[in-house]
């Protein structure tokens, strides 16, 4: 009889021994590995996934905020570049209008002061028109004195007497 | 370079141990004591078949190697009760050449009560709770796997969950995640979560285990059927208490099954459901696990045999 054929049934008997202490063992560390073990990591791990997929969420999110943010911002960009052209034409305008009118004003001003001066010298001259005339006038009737004076002796000389007064009259 | 040089210094030392281990395979044939069992055979002195049974069975003691004649081993204690003689621990070195002691002997592998003319008594009942081999070297592999869980627990309290896995963490998270999100949901759905300890236990005590059975010269310890059934067990144990209606229903009443296949179908479903399958969880690892032992044995048998290292 072949020994291996007898020995089968030996190693096909589980063994009381064994069989207790696995069972002990086995319950021992699976109790153990259960409360101080595989309950922490599995909660660690559920925590990183979480984490994880958190994280991702809120970068996506804060990717689309970033985006809106983004096209905000270029319209404010392009309403503000509007502004500033608008602003800039509106200085020049004023500038213009300003430049004007300072020259309408001077203008006006230089007008007025042309026209003051041209009525003073209007008076001035008619001042001394009158003044002139009053001479004249004056002259006049100093001639006239002087031709009186020397009565009217010679009529020949006498004309030639009032062409040599009124040479002299010859004022303006 | 530096991998190559490591690699064949290792194969060297477990060619050696290997060797080491061989001899004392042929020391511990069954010519020097184990009298009064037909096991040993009339063959001669070189037994293959007892030495591979021997290789992958239990024992009650380390046996390391032997040099010239000199056993180098660790006993280990034998606990035995006996209802009708009490309790009786002693060291496994005063039985393992079979020689008896304290009213018993070791038989084939089985301690057994002997009576006052020194024949076996059949009339003494014993219940063996030893420390074997497959037993220390069970109890250590879980020490370590509990040692290593429990670092690893504390190192994920520590880091919280926005530190990066470094160290051990990195051996057995990948591991955990493979297990929850390959064996776990795909397999148990909304439920997986509840059943991960219970996994992941079966799981690291059997990669423990069988790592340790690497080990040239240690025990075979997921190669024995007692630790097979315990976990084919403790997984009964939880199918039925954790099975839903729907479980029950499709083995006592199939649904929309015709009566007369109902019948057939009924025992079919109640064997194979409460008893073949528990059974062949509990028969696949140790029959695996012996046959891989069995062939690596036998090749050694064979390598010293025909390097006529053997003392036939």
């Amino acid at each position: 009889m072949s020994p291996l054929f007898l020995e089968l049934p030996a190693l096909l008997t589980p063994g009381l021994g064994l069989f207790v202490w696995t069972l002990i063992a086995f319950l021992f560390v699976f109790f153990i590995l259960k409360k101080f073990a595989w309950k922490p990591i599995l909660e660690t791990l559920q925590q990183r996934e979480k984490h994880i997929a958190d994280s991702i969420a809120t970068a996506d999110k804060v990717k689309a905020e970033m985006a809106l943010l983004k096209s905000e911002n270029e319209a404010l960009m392009i309403q503000a570049r509007e502004e500033r052209s608008q602003m800039l034409k509106e200085a020049k305008e004023t500038r213009d209008r300003i430049v004007a009118e300072a020259k309408e004003k001077a203008k006006s001003e230089a007008s007025k002061i042309v026209a003051d001066a041209q009525l003073a010298i209007e008076q001035q001259k008619n001042a001394a028109i009158t003044e002139v005339k009053n001479q004249v006038g004056n002259l006049v009737l100093e001639v006239a004195e002087k031709v009186l004076r020397r009565e009217l002796s010679n009529k020949a000389e006498q004309e030639t007497y009032i062409k040599e007064l009124s040479q002299d009259i010859k004022l303006n | 370079m530096v991998s190559k040089t490591f690699k064949s210094l290792l194969v060297a030392t477990l060619s050696l141990v290997i060797v080491l281990f061989s001899n004392t395979s042929y020391a511990r044939g069954p010519q020097e004591g184990n009298t009064g069992t037909p096991a040993k055979g009339e063959s001669g002195p070189f037994d293959a078949g007892y030495t591979i049974l021997h290789h992958i069975g239990d024992g009650y003691e380390f046996h390391f190697f032997s040099i010239g004649g000199n056993k180098v081993a660790l006993p280990l204690p034998v606990i035995l009760y006996s209802p009708q003689r009490g309790l009786s621990v002693f060291s496994g070195s005063h039985i393992v050449e079979g020689q008896p002691y304290q009213g018993y002997k070791l038989d084939d592998h089985v301690i057994v009560p002997l009576n006052e003319g020194g024949s076996v008594a059949t009339d003494v009942k014993v219940y063996d709770l030893s420390l074997t081999r497959n037993v220390v070297q069970m109890l250590l592999a879980a020490f370590v796997l509990v040692w290593l869980m429990l670092s690893v627990a504390k190192k994920y309290k520590q880091g919280g969950f926005k530190t990066a896995p470094s160290g051990a963490q990195g051996f057995v998270e990948p591991v955990i995640v493979f297990l929850r999100d390959e064996v776990a949901v795909p397999n148990l759905g909304t439920n997986a979560i509840k059943f991960m300890p219970i996994l992941l236990t079966i799981f690291f005590f059997i990669l423990v285990n069988n790592i340790f059975g690497l080990i040239p010269g240690s025990a075979n310890v997921t190669g024995n059927i007692a630790v097979t059934m315990v976990l084919a067990l403790v997984s009964f144990v939880i199918i039925i208490f954790s099975s839903n209606k729907h479980y029950w229903e499709h083995i006592f009443w199939p649904p929309n099954v015709p009566v007369l296949v109902r019948l057939i179908l009924i025992p079919v479903e109640i064997i194979s459901n409460l008893f073949v399958k528990p059974a062949a969880l509990c028969i696949r690892l140790f029959a695996n696990m012996v046959a891989g032992h069995i062939v690596i044995v036998t090749f050694i048998c064979l390598i010293s045999y025909f390097l006529g290292s053997v003392p036939i």
